[in-house]
Parts: C-alpha cells; structure tokens; sequence
C-alpha cells in the first residue's frame, strides 16, 4: 500500500509553491494568496508564536538582551537560566547527546505531573531533532534487517505518512490495521487481530504503532480503547510506540487524553511491569507550535537494561539536538505559572488559540456535513480534519482518465482553482473505494472563514460538474 | 523485543559504537572516571577539557552580527529596536519572508529553504572561483553528520561479497566508522602517510581497494580536507590524483570539508573538491559522482549547538536525487535557525554594510588565535622527548605520536586496555586534562597517539600543553 516508489513525491507541493510564486509576481488567479493548512503547522497557518518562548529564545541567542529593560524581568532571568546549563554559557555549544540534563530533568516533572503522580525517570528519556529522529531511532532496534521473515509493525490507516517511510526504509514492513470510520475512528481489537492474522507468512510482527490523539483522523482514544490496547499488546508481546503528539489537542466533550504510560501503570502488575512502551512528544505540534526548531523527545518504559544501553548508544551516535529546540521543550513543559510577569500574557496567547481550535472545530464540523458529498465526523482531538469525499463515478473516471487517484484529483483542483492546498487521503492510506482530504485547522479565524468559504464554493462547483 | 535477542542483533557492534560514541560525545568514558572520583583529592582543580572539537565550550565568542541576526528572527518585535543594526535587520526580514508565516517556527521545506539554498548555491560559486553551483544540488541538513549518513544510506547495498564498501582514512573522525557499522557496510581502512605530514598516498589507496576487492563491492570513498583528526590540508595535486582515482575506479566521492576556513599553515591552501573537479575538465567534471559537506559548527563560527550544515551533490543521477528528497523527507525539515545561521555564513556582511568591521575583526581574532595555537601546539611537543607532532595545518586539532615504554604497554595490556587509553586515563587522574586516545580514530598497528583540540584559550592551552610534557616526562620514567 504504501510503496514508496508510487508516492507521487511532492507534486502537489511543487504546485502549490509554483502557484505562490506566480502570484507573488503579480499573475491574475481567482484569489490573492493560497491557503497552506497541507501540514500541521501553526505558524504556516498563520497562528502566532507565544511571546514569552520567543523572547527567550532570542535572549539566549544573544545575551546582551538579558539586560534589557524592554524584555520582562522572568524571560531575562529564564534565558540566564537556560545559559547556565549550556556548556561555555552559548546556545552554540554541543549538549550532552540525550539532551541537556536538566531539560531532561524539567520533561520527566512534566511527565509526572500529566500522569498524577506516577515517576518519570530522566535516563529514559531522549531528546532528538523531531519526533521522527526518535522514532526512526527505536524503529532501528525493533527492525532486524538480516531476519527471514522481515520484520513487520502494525500500523493504523489512515496514518500520516512519514514513520510508514521510516519503517519501509529499515527493511521492515507495515502491516495496516483499519480505523473504524462509521465509530468515528475507533480502534477496534477484532481489526488488531485481524491485522495480526494477516501478517502470518508475510512478516513477523514486532510492534504496534499508534497514535493518539489521532493523524490525520480526529479521533482521541477512550480510556477503555486504550486499556484494550495495552492488554492486545500485552497478550501479543507486542511493542507499543505511541505517537503523543496532540496530546495538548483535545476538543470533544466528553474526550480526555489518556496516556498510554499512565495507563500501563494503573493496570497494575503483570502489564505495569512488562509492557514495553516507547512515547513520543515534540515542541512542534503543542501550544507553541514551534515546528521548525526540531526539538522532540520520546520516553521508554519496561525496557530491559541491556537494550537502554544499546538505544543509549544509537542515541548517542547522533550529535546533540538543536540547543534552541530543547530550550523551547524546557519552555514548553515548564512554562510561565501565576504571579510570574509573564503569566498573563502568556495565559492570554494560549487562550486564544485554544479559542481558535475549539470554533474551527465547530465551524469544520458544521460546513462540511451541510455540503452535498461531504461528511465528517466530529473532530474530537489533533491538529486535521479528515472529512470524507463521495465522489462521483464521473469524477472517480476522470481522474482515472488523468493518471490520478481519485482525491488527489480534488486536491489538485482545489489547489488551482480555489487556492486552498490539502493532502488527499490517499498519502495517508484509506479503506478502498473511500476518498478522503486533510487539512490543518489551527488556522486563524478569518482564514478559516476564508478557507471553508472557497472551499464550499469549489466543492459545490465541483460536484456539479462531475455529477 | 528480548535482551538476547536485541544483543545478539547488535553482537560485535555494541562495543565497538560504545567505545566510538564516547569519542564523539561529550559524556567520555574517562571523564565519567573523573566524576565518580569526586571528593577524592586531585592535584588539580579543574579538568581542562581538550577532547571534542566545540568551540564555544573552551570559551570562543560567537560572531556577533550573526547573533543579533538570529535575535531578530527568533523575536521580529526587536526589528523595531534601534540598538539592532540595519545590516542585521536587513537580514533578518529577508530570511523571515522567506519562512512559512513569516516564523523560524515553520517548517521549511525538506531540501531546505529556497532562498538559503540559493545563497549557499552563490557562495561556492564566489569561493571556486566562477564554477556554477546549482541550488538544486544543494540540500540543507541538521549539521553535516545528517548529510554524511543520508548519502551513506543512498550508497550503501548488497548481500555478502556484494555488501557496499566505503573507503576512509585512518585515522579518521569516528561518525564514518559508526556509521558504517550501523549500516552494516563494509569499511575499507586506507592509512594516511604520518612519514609525510599526515598526506594521502594513491598507492595506499590502490592497495587498500584491491584487498577490499576480494570480500566486498567498494563503491565509495571518504575524504576529509583539513583533516580530523590529522589536521593535515591536502596539496591541490592530491586532490587531483583522488578525483583521477575515483574515476578509474568508479567510486563515489564524499568529501567532507567542515574546516575549510580553518587553514594555518603556511603555503597551504584549501583546495574544495568541487573547484578542482571541474579545473580537470569534462571528462571529469561530467562523470565522476560526488558530494561535499559544510556546517556552521567549526570554521570561525565554532555554532555546533544550532546544527547548520549542508551538502552539495555534483553528477547524481535525478532518479537518485528523486530518492534523495524522499530520504529527507522522512524528518521533515532541517532546523531553521541553523538553516538561518548557514545564510549568514555564506552571505556575511559586505564591505559597505554597518557590521562589516565588526565582523572582520572578530572573524580574523579567531582564525589568528587559532593560527597561533597551532604553531605553539607543533612546536612545544616536538621539544618533548617521545611525543612527535606533524604540523597542524588545518582543522581543530593535533594528532601526536607517543612512544610507549614496553612496560607501560604491557601494563596497560595486564588492565585490559588499550595502551594511549591507558596513557590518557593516567593524564586525566594526574593532571586533570581531558584528551581522547588514538585508537578511537584508527592508527597504524604499533602505534600510539592521543588527540588534543586547540580550542583552549591561548594562556589555558600554554599550561596544558607544559602539563602534557611533564606528564609525558614523568610517564616515561616511571615505565622505564
């Protein structure tokens, strides 16, 4: 399914900076700038970047603003701090290769606090350049290239695409297991053990990749969902990764992030002790939104000793992570607290774009179910909406006609003609006959007005003429 | 995932990438030594750490300009601020137009930011002297090490005796041989000549690739120029007999050329691979597969912490390069500050512009600095008997050899370590000077050395190296 030789790598992105361009000289198109919500990056999308993280960030890069009478007096004191952990005082300097100790230090307190209590040891966790490095990192001990079967990881579909690459790429194989759509999403245990079945004779698999709060599908795992995952696991001597990005994400009513470490631990014994866990978070896709710094972090749980020494050596192989992007992971798990200068503010900034998701949540939700050949289901957590296209038989042949799948038609029309650039569903695996789109929500408020305007305005266009 | 069945994997690999690991990170085995020895009397206060090549770390200032250029794009509110000069926010608007949302926070593209590629793309243009550089060609990396292991993964294939093979030096930086291992590639060791200031010899080569010839497929071959940990900067005439070589043999070029800027020594020069492949003519500069790598962590500006690096890939094949964005693809994007970072670098501030003199004066305090700490480096170890040092042209480093007394050899043997370890663990306990042996980066059998950086403050760098004599002196005797 996902071949990496068939990815159309990049096609419509090479687009949608063609069409930038274009109109950046001034060539006439039915709109003035093009919509980017392709991935799940705030700023791209037009959010802003949390005052107090920058400030910081900019007097650790150059230090004579730490005496600054223009910069609060806790962004002057927090950057000292911050350059006192750095070797020689310089964000330039090489940290440890883990990690600066006592960043390390602020993420396992971060940890403990989010999971009531439960301890967070500093040497399981690691900081790497994104979550992806983290993730390619413990692929790269899961995966035995010389194995006959190859090694397989199970998969969710849809998934975003970048660690089905970093599995392919290792040798190994993703087998799929299907979200259930009509339930909104949910992961259903049959459909593991389905997918389980499947893998006999192909591969043997190792590990079980999931995500939650869900990519690009909206969806944030039960309490009970996650428990029934941590037994299969369990039963099944199956490695967890757990993707944890969104876990700042959560919008539905009656959803609430569960992590799957605390869970573990509440179970009690035998799970508490054995199931072995790695969880990944990063500074990209939180509050800050700080995407571009690179910083994330993953923590292991019931690893033996003797593979912790092996992944401290893989780890360690690598130079250190960007000295700015763990700053911003130290800011981001130890922020501002009341009374402190720049509390509110930075309460403020965090409010309002918590303000934002919630209506874009509602407003997505809203437009598209009124659209003709359009439905959602709610956007419980995460950064997309991942709404489901019905496409036509004419619509479906056309692409068909063009080399294209389905929804990557759409997307490509989309692009060109109402200036919004989308993912199909196709980059992202779906059930066959299905077409879905993703797009990135945390979108300022005039622009997603903007956004579903000219996205209904096509859609409708669209279904005429292909009906 | 079973201990046995995780340790079996990794079998011989985990102690080797221990022992290399601890070389290119700063948590060394020896110096943890030093830590559980905290509380212990020492006769010394402080452990002079002379054994990772980070600048900054022994006290060298960043540039300045390059500095405020980043302040203002981490928080363009201090565009407004007029302590900040124009130059800079010059800069600092155009890199931020370029960035999604107008944030360093944005991802960039996989490749690297266009107009940051195209800066680099112009500035080896300026540097060889006219010779085109695509901007194409040029991908944007988190430090040079990020391209060194993606192009390793393009290059590297095979089962058995088909098993890709990559030629290095020895000695040599370890990220190639811990690469290499991780990879499960073949590495093909050709010896630098030491008789002759550390130079590359093509009969050596010739015969390190046939032998290789007999177990592997040897496709590629690693070049690192200034050299590390040698310091030695290669003769424009070497470069050509490579380049010549890699064409008869079908090997792809990888030449690594973080410290080109860091050049001492008198009638040396760096001579980038790129410039000399394409003085040879078509025949060469048409065919031969090539790719070279730059960071900002070394050079003047000593920014390892950002992790700024790029590669530039001359003759690929665009199946190859389709491959190539793929590969990159899967972490995203480099970081953008150091991507930032590397456009300053390679576009710094012009004669005409405010920062310009500042900039001068700081970069010219450093390489000087640098220059003179070299030449003091070469010339008190040749006064010690037993330690012998080859110039230090180029790089960060000096690479000298010991002579062990047999018994110390032997004693090392009797506590199961290699004997410049052992030599090295000694200077630690005994002077608090922190070094990394010679058997970390590969050295003729028989032989021993220690790697030293001259990033040490001059003054600082005075009393480790009569520290380091006395040590040698006292060593020697106490083994006689």
């Amino acid at each position: 399914m996902w071949n990496m030789k068939q990815l159309e790598y990049g096609a419509l992105a090479r687009r949608a900076n063609q069409i930038k361009d274009e109109l950046r000289q001034g060539v006439r198109r039915p709109y003035k700038e093009v919509i980017d919500v392709f991935q799940g990056d705030l700023h791209r999308a037009g959010m802003k970047p949390l005052t107090f993280v920058r400030q910081v960030l900019a007097a650790c890069v150059y230090p004579p603003l730490i005496n600054s009478s223009n910069l609060p007096l806790d962004v002057r004191q927090r950057a000292q701090e911050e350059l006192g952990r750095c070797v020689g005082g310089s964000v330039g300097s090489y940290s440890a290769a883990p990690g600066i100790p006592e960043i390390i230090h602020s993420i396992s307190e971060f940890i403990k606090r989010r999971d009531g209590g439960i301890p967070s040891h500093p040497e399981n966790i690691y900081i790497s350049p994104g979550s992806q490095w983290s993730i390619s990192n413990i692929l790269n001990v899961l995966v035995n290239r010389e194995a006959s079967p190859r090694t397989g990881v199970l998969i969710p579909v849809p998934c975003h695409n970048k660690t089905v690459l970093s599995i392919t790429q290792l040798g190994a194989v993703a087998v799929p297991y299907y979200l259930s759509e009509e339930q909104g999403w949910a992961l259903q245990v049959e459909e593991l053990q389905r997918a389980l079945e499947s893998a006999k004779g192909v591969c043997n698999p190792v590990a079980l990749y999931v995500i939650n709060p869900g990519n690009p599908a909206g969806y944030v795992q039960s309490q009970k969902s996650v428990l029934e995952v941590i037994r299969f696991a369990w039963e099944k001597r199956l490695f967890l990764l757990v993707d944890e990005l969104y876990q700042d994400r959560v919008y539905g009513e009656n959803c609430e992030f569960v992590s799957y470490k605390r869970a573990v631990s509440e179970m009690g014994p035998p799970f508490s002790g054995t199931v072995e866990l790695a969880s990944f978070h990063s500074v990209s896709k939180g509050f800050s939104g700080e995407c571009g710094l690179r910083a994330g972090y993953v923590e292991l749980v019931n690893l033996d000793p003797a593979v912790m020494k092996y992944i401290h050596t893989l780890f360690s192989k690598d130079a250190c992570s960007p000295v700015l992007g763990q700053i911003a992971l130290d800011l981001m798990t130890d922020p501002p607290k009341p009374g402190d200068p720049s509390y509110l503010l930075y309460k403020q900034e965090i409010e309002q774009i918590r303000t934002v998701l919630l209506h874009s949540v509602k407003k997505v939700h809203e437009v598209v179910n009124s659209l003709p050949g359009f439905s959602c289901p709610p956007i419980e957590g995460g950064l997309f909406a991942f709404p489901r296209l019905h496409l036509t038989p004419k619509a479906i042949q056309k692409a068909k006609e063009l080399g294209l799948q389905p929804d990557t038609f759409y997307c490509t029309r989309l692009l060109e003609e109402g200036g919004v650039f989308t993912g199909p569903g196709w980059e992202y695996g779906q059930k066959e006959g299905t077409y879905h789109i993703r797009f990135c929500i945390a979108v300022p408020q005039d622009i997603m007005e903007e956004l579903l305007r000219r996205l209904s305005s096509f859609h409708m266009t669209f279904m005429k003429d292909f009906s | 995932m079973s201990k046995e069945g995780t340790v079996k994997k990794t079998g011989k690999t985990v102690t080797f990438l221990l022992y290399l690991c601890s070389l290119v990170s700063s948590s060394l085995t020896p110096f943890l030594h030093v830590q559980t020895c905290l509380g212990a009397k020492k006769p010394f206060t402080e452990v002079i750490k002379a054994n990772i090549g980070d600048a900054h770390a022994m006290g060298q200032k960043p540039i300045t300009f390059f500095r405020q250029v980043l302040a203002l794009c981490s928080y363009p509110a201090l565009l407004e601020d007029s302590k900040f000069p124009e130059d800079a926010k010059q800069r600092a608007r155009r890199i931020l137009e370029a960035c999604g949302g107008h944030s360093i926070g944005a991802y960039s593209a996989s490749q690297g930011i266009e107009c940051i590629r195209q800066d680099v793309a112009r500035y080896i243009e300026k540097r060889d002297g006219g010779i085109p550089s695509n901007p194409d060609n040029i991908y944007l990396s988190t430090g040079a090490s990020d391209a060194i292991v993606t192009i390793l993964k393009l290059l590297v294939c095979g089962e058995g005796r088909d098993r890709t093979g990559v030629m290095i030096s020895i000695p040599q930086y370890p990220l190639y041989s811990a690469a290499l291992a991780d990879l499960g590639a073949v590495q093909i060791n050709y010896y630098l000549d030491e008789d002759n200031c550390w130079s590359l010899n093509i009969t050596e080569l010739r015969r390190a690739l046939s032998a290789a010839r007999e177990h592997c497929n040897p496709r590629v071959l690693c070049i690192i120029n200034p050299g590390n940990p040698t310091g030695q900067v290669q003769s424009r005439q070497c470069i050509e007999d490579v380049i010549r070589f890699a064409k008869e043999e079908h090997l792809f070029l990888m030449a690594d050329e973080v410290y080109q800027d860091n050049v001492y020594a008198e009638g040396c020069q760096f001579h980038s691979f790129k410039k000399v492949l394409f003085e040879m003519g078509p025949e060469y500069s048409n065919t031969v597969e090539m790719a070279s790598f730059h960071s900002t962590s070394k050079c003047y500006m000593g920014e390892c912490g950002f992790r700024g690096g790029y590669m530039e890939v001359i003759n690929l094949d665009p199946e190859v390069k389709a491959q190539l964005i793929k590969l990159v693809s899967v972490r995203l994007c480099p970081p953008v500050p150091g991507q930032a970072l590397l456009d300053l670098v390679v576009n710094p501030p012009q004669p005409d512009e405010p920062s310009y003199a500042t900039f001068m004066k700081e970069r010219t305090a450093v390489l000087s600095a640098l220059a003179e700490k070299a030449r003091l480096t070469e010339q008190i170890f040749n006064t010690v008997p037993g330690i012998t040092c080859n110039p230090v042209q180029g790089a960060m480093y000096t690479f000298p050899r010991i002579t062990l007394p047999q018994k110390a050899i032997d004693k090392a043997k009797e506590l199961g370590l290699v004997p410049d370890m052992f030599y090295c663990m000694r200077l630690l306990d005994e002077e608090g000077i922190c070094l990394v042996p010679g058997s970390g980066f590969g050295q003729r059998e028989g032989t021993y050395h220690f790697r030293m950086t001259i990033l040490p403050p001059t003054e600082k760098l005075k009393v480790v190296l009569q520290k380091i004599r006395e040590f040698q002196l006292h060593f020697t005797q106490e083994f006689s």
